[in-house]
């Protein structure tokens, strides 16, 4: 089947494999061609990628969705960690350095931020972990 | 001999600035040509959601999401003016604000209100100054490689004020890039979201949706609009970079021609000087 990982920057992945894994928001999901039609949501994670006759693949999304039609599946993935919080606090951030500038203001120092960032980074050691045991 | 020399000296003042101005032409030409993979870079993903935005909308009609859904009355607007963070590009910040101020004026000859959200130092600059409009958010400093992370925040607060209904609509003002010669400033509405001309095929099948359709739409829409904006903002700097080519370009045409006509200014001076000592030593010979 055919699996096009796409983000709002670039092209990730453009080819066709065997199955692909994703963190999906409910839980993992394993995708085989002729999978029902899915709209998901994902969390951050790494995907898995099956591709015939070479070494599984594994690409890092920061969140983003997942659509599963028979035999092509998309991955809109976000290339910013995103969180409710965080989304927030950027909203924040950019109208605080209007205010900024508009009066000359002080901004804050934002924990969320550090927090999602944290939680990505541990998400990335996880998957170098891996790949470290996989290749020693 | 006085006059020659001061002309050499200016002679080599141009030929510094014109060295600056074509690197920079250069620079801008390079920087232009990867500002133009970027923006093609963002196409597939602006497809794709598009794809799957038009088919939940079509297959769950009966929810209608609030940027789907077009006010009738407009009380406050907000506008996206994207600008560039540096000058030196000829008129193309100006030519932006023109457009957006056209737009503008309409909406308060209207007594609409006007809220906006600049992106670019250079429209804060320009904006900050003018009276009855309400900056509510601004970007700068974000570069020739820009990434997602920094357009959320701009994009949000607008958004937020949609859904609370502050705003009643959205613009996005922005340069298309048509080609290297030629950047074309515009006014997009982003919201509510324009009816798809396009005629939506009839689904028979359904996708499952995690968690459920309504959160799915959300988070898709939020991400289409931000996938526009960003793809203005990338598509901005191809414009910059472009109108920087040519501005540079201009200027170091433009110094070329002085430095022919000082050129020419210093051989008449010279000649000048040297007949004129021959004159005096022919008229002091015949005296003697």
């Amino acid at each position: 089947m055919q699996l096009d990982i796409v983000s709002a920057e670039t092209e990730i992945f453009s080819g066709t494999v065997n199955a692909v894994f994703a963190p999906a928001i409910v839980g993992d999901v394993g995708i085989y061609p002729q999978h029902t039609p899915l709209v998901t949501r994902l969390k951050p994670g790494e995907l898995k990628i099956e591709v015939e006759g070479e070494e599984d693949r594994y690409i890092y999304v920061s969140g983003g969705m997942l659509e599963v039609q028979p035999d092509v599946v998309t991955v809109l993935s976000d290339t910013a960690i995103r969180a409710e919080d965080l989304d927030e606090n950027m909203a924040l951030e950019a109208k605080q350095h209007a205010e900024e500038l508009l009066k000359d203001k002080q901004t804050e120092v934002d924990s969320a931020r550090a927090l999602a960032e944290l939680a990505e980074a541990a998400a990335q050691l996880r998957m170098i972990e891996k790949f470290r045991k996989g290749k020693v | 001999m006085s006059g020659a020399k001061q002309i050499r000296t200016q002679i080599s003042s141009i030929k510094n600035t014109q060295k600056i101005t074509k690197a920079m032409e250069m620079v801008a030409a390079s920087k232009m040509r990867k500002a133009q993979d970027r923006m093609n870079a963002t196409r597939p993903y602006a497809i794709k959601i598009k794809q799957v935005i038009n088919h939940l909308a079509a297959a769950h009609s009966e929810y209608k999401h609030p940027y789907m859904h077009a006010r009738s009355e407009v009380k406050r607007a907000g506008f996206i003016i994207i600008s560039t963070d540096r000058g030196l590009c000829g008129g193309l910040n100006v030519n932006v604000f023109k457009s957006a101020l056209r737009q503008i004026k309409e909406y308060q000859d209207q007594g609409v209100e006007i809220d906006l959200s600049i992106i670019g130092s250079k429209g804060m600059a320009f904006f900050r100054r003018l009276s009855g409009l309400n900056v509510v958010s601004h970007a700068s400093g974000l570069g020739d490689n820009i990434h997602m992370n920094e357009i959320i925040g701009p994009v949000k607060v607008m958004l937020d004020a949609y859904s609370e209904g502050s705003i009643d609509r959205l613009h996005l003002v922005e340069n298309e890039f048509v080609n290297t010669m030629t950047q074309a400033p515009g006014v997009s509405t982003l919201l509510p979201l324009p009816k798809d001309e396009e005629e939506v095929r009839q689904h028979h099948w359904d996708y499952i949706y995690e968690p459920d359709a309504k959160e799915v739409l959300d988070s898709l829409l939020v991400r289409y609009v931000e996938s526009i904006v960003y793809r203005g903002v990338v598509e901005n700097v191809a414009c910059e970079m472009a109108a920087r080519m040519i501005a540079m370009k201009s200027a170091s045409d433009n110094a070329g021609s002085l430095i022919d006509d000082l050129q020419l200014a210093y051989n008449k001076a010279r000649q000048a000087s040297i007949t004129q000592e021959l004159s005096e030593i022919v008229g002091g010979a015949a005296a003697v």
